[in-house]
C-alpha cells in the first residue's frame, strides 16, 4: 500500500557549463511512494520557489519512458535503483523512510553538463546524421508489401529499434562508450533488406563518428546491457563488430 | 467578405487532389536553393516535412525545443497507423477510411483535406518501409495489421506497443540525413517566441535559445508550424510536459484564426489519477481494445466493497460484471470511437459503479482474452504496455484486471488553414496536430500518426510551392529590418513583464487551478452556465497570474520556470478560447458533449441546421473578446446522419 516518506536529497547543483558544479543537500517531506521520483523532483522545486531559490533544472518530457529525454544518475545507477525503467518511470516505493539519494547527471567526456542536472546529447544525433538511416527520398519507393522480411528479422530489427537514445549505456560505461547505442541502430537497419544496402557504409561512418565525438573503445564489460531502460541487448555490439570487420575487410 | 476561403480545387472529390498536384505551381531546382523555409517542431509531422523540403532542395532551418528532434511527444504514439491498403482483404477502400474518418468526427472536418488524407495513406506505409521502420509482420513476412476504434476492418500497421516511436524515429533518421548533407539547419533547445510578419506575408521568427537565454532573429520565404496541440491546457493530459500551445497563440496574435478550440479528445483508456502531486496521465494504448474488455460491476454494494478495498475485481462473477459498451454498442463493442467510450465511461462513474479508491477508474479485462489466445500471446502483443502499467501501478496486469479513466489526450481544434494546409497570413502554414483540418470534433485512433505524416511527407512539400512559386524573386532579407527589431522588441518587454510581477504563487500552482476549472467545467460534459463560470474562473486566474506568479532567477541563461510562465501565460487564453467556443457552439459532437443535447440513449445530438461550421476566432487585443468567423461545411459525397455504433 501507498505510504509518505521523508527523504534527504544530495543533489548536483552546476549553474551553466562552465560554473562549477557542487552537491547540495534538500530535505523533502511526505512523498507519497506511489509518486514517481520526478514527481518527487516536482515537490522539491515548489518548495525551492516557495523559498525564492533557483528550481534544479533536470531533463524530462513524456514521463511515460520513451522520449529518452530524462536520464539522471540516482545512487550511483542511471536511471535509478529499478530495473528496465527510465528515470520519470522509478517510483519512490523503491526508496525508503528517512534515506539520503545522491542525485548526478550523466558523466561523460562526450556529454558536458549544460546546467545543474542537464547534459548535452547531441553528440547521438551527430552519430545518427553520420549514417543512422536508409538513404531514400520522399515519394517513389516500392510497395510496402513488395518485400517479404521473415518475422523473426521483422522482431530482432524491433528489439534494436527501440533505443530511446537516453545515453545511460554511455553513462553507465567505465570508458565512455556508445557502443550500444550505435550498434542497436546498425543491427536495426542490417536485419532489414531495405537498410543491407548500405550496410557496410553506414558501419564504418557511424564507428568513424563515434570515435571522433570523444565517446571511449568498448572492453566488453556489460555494464550498458543493465542499465539499458530498453534492455538493448549485447548482441548488437556482437554484430555491429561483424558488420565493421567485414566492412573493412572488404576496403 | 469573409476572411475564410479554403481553396478547395474543383472538381469531383476523388480527383481534387490530382487535379491541384497536376496544375499547381512548381518550383524549379536551382531556384529551390535560394528559397528559405523555417520548420517549427519535429514531431512527425515537422520533421517529415524538413526532411521531404530539404530532399527536394530547399534551405530549411528546424527548431524544437528539445536536445534532439527525436524527442518530440509523437513518439509516445503507441498504437499504430492507418492505410486503406486492405492487404487484409477485409472490404477496405481509400473512401472508407475517408468516410469512416468523416463520421468517426462526427461530421465536422472538411471533406476534401479528409479524401487527401485517406489517398496519401498508402504512400506513407511504403514510405516507412522503404526507411527501414521495422512494422509487425506475419510470418509469411507480410505486414499485419489490427483493429482500431471506429472502424470495423483492420487497417492499423503497428510496430508494437511504440508505432509512434519507430516512424518518428523514421523521420528524425531522414531529417538527420538532410542535416549531414547541409540542407538542413537544426536548432535544438529553441523555442519560438513570435512570428515576424513584414508586408502581411510570414517572414521569419523571433526564437530564444533555451540555454543561454538569448534571443534570436530567423529569416524565412515561409514558415511552417508543427507544434502539436494543446492538450496541456487541462495540466494532467496524457501530452509531454514540454508540449505547450504558445507557437500557436503567436499565430493567433498575428491574425492567423484559431479554429474549433473546444475541439479536444479526450481517451478512454488512461491510469487514473493517484494524487495531488501527479504531474501528468500515461495513456494506455486503444490497441488494448482488441483484446481487453470494460467493465464496471453490476451491483453498487459490489463497487462499493472493491472502493474500500474490501474485495478484488477477481472475487466478482461473470454474471456480475457489467460489460457496459458490448452491452450498449453490440456492432462495436469495446471498440466505439473514443468520445463515445469516455463518456460512456463516466457514466458508469458518475452513477456509482466507478472502482479504485477514489471510484473514478473502470476495469480494462484480458481474462477471457489470456484464456482464448494464452498468455505469450497477449505477451507478444502488449507486452511493453503491460510492464509500463505494472511499474507506475505496482499490479501485474496478467492477474488483475488494469484500472482505466478518461483523460486529455489529443486537440483537434488548432490554428485555421485551408487546402494547402495555409493560415489566413499568406506564407504561415500549420501541419499535424497544430492545425484543425482532419479531425473534425473527434479523432479516430491511429489517425494522428497518419495525418502527421501525410502533411509532413505528402501535402505540405507540394502545397508550399504554390506559394514560394511567387516568391522566387524575393531576396533574402536581413534580420535588421524594422518589422524583426519590433518584434524583438516586445518580446523582450513580455519576458521582463514577466520576471518583474515578482509575485507569490508557482507557476505549476496556478496551472493546476486552470487546469482544475478546464477539466470540471470544458471536459468530458460541458453545460451553458458551467461554460460561464469557467470564462469569469480563467478570467481570474489570468489576473492572478499577471499579477502573483513567481519566476526565481532572470532572463539570461536556463530558466525553466520562466519558460513555464511564458507557456502558462498563452494556455491561460487558450483555456478561454476553449471555453468560448465551446459555449457558442450550442451543439453536441464528437468530443463536444454539451449536456443539453443528447438524445435519450445519452448519444450526442447535433444540431446540423445550426452548425455545420467550422468556428474560427479572430484576435481582436488583450481582454477583447475574439470575432467569430464560420467556414461552412458543405458535404457533397457523404450524408450527415447521427452516428450510429449500436
Amino acid at each position: 500500500m501507498e505510504k509518505n516518506i521523508n527523504i534527504t536529497l544530495k543533489v548536483w547543483r552546476q549553474n551553466g557549463a562552465k560554473a562549477k558544479g557542487r552537491f547540495e543537500t534538500y530535505k523533502v517531506d511526505n512523498v507519497s511512494t506511489g509518486s514517481s521520483f520526478l514527481e518527487m523532483l516536482d515537490m522539491l522545486n515548489e518548495q525551492l520557489i516557495n523559498e525564492n531559490k533557483e528550481p534544479v533544472a533536470f531533463d524530462h518530457d513524456c514521463r511515460e519512458g520513451i522520449c529518452g529525454m530524462c536520464s539522471l544518475y540516482i545512487n550511483g545507477r542511471p536511471h535509478g535503483p529499478d530495473d528496465d525503467v527510465t528515470t520519470c518511470q522509478l517510483h519512490m516505493r523503491k526508496f525508503k523512510d528517512g534515506q539520503t539519494i545522491t542525485i548526478e547527471p550523466w558523466r561523460s567526456a562526450a556529454f558536458p553538463v549544460i546546467h545543474d542536472l542537464i547534459v548535452d546529447r547531441r553528440a547521438f544525433d551527430k552519430i545518427i546524421a553520420a549514417g543512422g538511416y536508409v538513404s531514400v527520398n520522399t515519394g517513389g519507393v516500392p510497395d510496402a508489401n513488395a518485400i517479404a522480411i521473415p518475422k523473426p528479422d521483422a522482431d530482432e530489427a524491433m528489439d534494436s529499434a527501440s533505443c530511446i537514445g537516453c545515453g545511460a549505456c554511455v553513462a553507465a560505461c567505465k570508458n565512455g562508450s556508445a557502443m550500444l547505442f550505435v550498434s542497436a541502430k546498425v543491427s536495426q537497419l542490417a536485419l532489414l533488406p531495405q537498410g543491407r544496402v548500405e550496410g557496410a557504409r553506414r558501419a564504418k561512418a557511424m564507428v568513424a563518428k563515434m570515435d571522433e565525438l570523444g565517446f571511449g573503445n568498448c572492453t566488453n564489460t556489460g555494464a550498458c546491457e543493465v542499465e539499458c531502460p530498453k534492455n538493448i541487448s549485447l548482441s548488437n555490439i556482437a554484430r555491429l563488430n561483424r558488420e565493421f570487420l567485414c566492412a573493412k575487410l572488404q576496403d | 467578405m469573409s476572411k475564410l476561403n479554403a481553396r478547395i480545387p474543383e472538381g469531383p472529390l476523388a480527383q481534387k487532389w490530382t487535379n491541384y498536384k497536376d496544375h499547381q505551381k512548381l518550383v524549379n531546382p536551382s531556384n529551390k536553393r535560394k528559397l528559405d523555409v523555417i520548420i517549427v517542431g519535429t514531431g512527425l509531422a515537422g520533421a517529415s516535412a524538413a526532411a521531404s523540403l530539404g530532399e527536394m532542395g530547399f534551405n530549411v532551418k528546424s527548431f524544437t525545443i528539445q536536445d534532439s528532434p527525436r524527442r518530440a511527444h509523437s513518439i509516445a504514439a503507441q498504437g499504430g497507423i492507418n492505410a486503406a491498403k486492405n492487404y487484409p482483404n477485409d472490404g477496405d477502400s481509400v473512401f472508407r477510411l475517408f468516410y469512416d474518418t468523416i463520421k468517426g468526427g462526427d461530421y465536422r472536418a472538411r471533406e476534401a483535406n479528409v479524401h487527401r488524407l485517406a489517398e496519401v495513406s498508402n504512400d506513407i506505409i511504403d514510405q516507412c518501409v522503404a526507411q527501414g521502420v521495422p512494422f509487425a509482420r506475419e510470418y509469411g513476412g507480410l505486414l499485419d495489421n489490427r483493429s482500431f476504434g471506429g472502424a470495423q476492418v483492420s487497417r492499423t500497421f503497428y510496430a508494437k506497443g511504440q508505432t509512434g516511436q519507430q516512424l518518428l524515429l523514421g523521420a528524425y533518421q531522414a531529417l538527420m540525413r538532410q542535416v549531414n548533407l547541409g540542407s538542413v539547419t537544426l536548432h535544438t533547445r529553441t523555442e519560438l517566441v513570435d512570428i515576424v510578419i513584414v508586408d502581411g506575408k510570414a517572414r521569419g521568427i523571433i526564437a530564444r535559445d533555451l540555454v543561454t537565454g538569448e534571443l534570436q532573429r530567423h529569416f524565412a520565404h515561409a514558415v511552417v508550424l508543427a507544434t502539436g496541440g494543446y492538450g496541456n491546457t487541462f495540466f494532467l493530459s496524457t501530452n509531454a510536459m514540454g508540449s505547450n500551445g504558445s507557437a500557436v497563440i503567436k499565430a493567433y496574435h498575428k491574425g492567423a484564426m484559431f479554429a474549433n478550440p473546444c475541439y479536444a479528445q479526450i481517451h478512454p483508456t488512461c491510469i487514473p489519477v493517484h494524487g495531488e502531486n501527479q504531474s501528468k496521465l500515461t495513456l494506455m494504448s486503444e490497441s488494448l481494445r482488441n483484446d481487453g474488455r470494460i467493465w464496471v460491476p453490476k451491483k453498487k454494494e459490489d463497487a462499493e466493497a472493491i472502493r474500500a478495498g474490501k474485495m478484488k475485481p477477481t472475487q466478482i462473477a461473470e454474471d456480475d460484471r457489467d460489460y457496459y459498451l458490448e452491452r450498449r454498442y453490440p456492432a462495436f463493442g469495446n471498440l466505439v470511437p473514443r468520445d463515445v467510450a469516455s463518456r460512456a465511461a463516466k457514466e458508469r462513474c458518475d452513477a456509482g459503479f466507478g472502482v479504485g479508491a477514489t471510484g473514478l477508474a473502470v476495469y480494462l479485462d484480458f481474462k477471457s482474452s489470456i484464456e482464448r489466445l494464452g498468455q505469450k500471446t497477449i505477451e507478444a502483443r502488449y507486452g511493453n504496455l503491460f510492464q509500463m502499467y505494472e511499474k507506475i501501478v505496482d499490479e501485474n496486469p496478467y492477474e488483475t484486471p488494469m484500472m482505466i479513466y478518461p483523460a486529455i489526450h489529443y486537440t483537434m481544434g488548432g490554428i485555421w488553414v485551408d487546402y494547402e494546409l495555409q493560415t489566413t497570413i499568406p506564407g504561415l502554414f500549420a501541419a499535424g496536430e497544430a492545425n484543425f483540418s482532419d479531425h473534425g470534433a473527434n479523432r479516430l485512433g491511429a489517425s494522428a500518426l497518419m495525418q502527421g505524416l501525410a502533411d509532413g511527407y505528402f501535402v505540405l512539400p507540394y502545397t508550399i510551392q504554390n506559394y514560394l512559386a511567387d516568391d522566387i524573386a524575393v531576396k533574402r532579407m536581413t534580420t535588421n529590418e524594422p518589422e524583426f527589431t519590433e518584434a524583438e522588441k516586445a518580446v523582450k518587454a513580455r519576458f521582463e513583464k514577466l520576471m518583474n510581477i515578482k509575485g507569490n504563487r508557482s507557476v505549476d500552482s496556478l496551472h493546476k487551478e486552470l487546469g482544475l476549472v478546464m477539466w470540471d467545467f470544458v471536459g468530458m460534459g460541458r453545460n451553458k452556465e458551467g461554460l460561464q463560470d469557467a470564462i469569469d474562473k480563467i478570467a481570474a486566474i489570468k489576473k492572478e497570474f499577471w499579477s502573483n506568479v513567481r519566476i526565481p532567477g532572470n532572463t539570461t541563461g536556463m530558466n525553466i520556470e520562466l519558460e513555464k510562465a511564458s507557456r502558462l501565460a498563452d494556455f491561460i487564453e487558450i483555456g478561454d478560447l476553449m471555453a468560448r467556443d465551446a459555449l457558442n457552439r450550442d451543439e453536441s459532437c464528437g468530443g463536444h458533449f454539451r449536456e443539453e443535447y443528447q438524445t435519450p440513449e445519452g448519444e450526442a445530438l447535433r444540431q446540423d441546421d445550426k452548425f455545420a461550421y467550422v468556428s474560427c476566432w479572430e484576435f481582436k487585443g488583450n481582454d477583447v473578446t475574439p470575432e467569430l468567423h464560420k467556414e461552412a461545411l458543405v458535404y457533397e459525397s457523404v450524408k450527415m446522419v447521427q452516428r450510429n455504433y449500436k
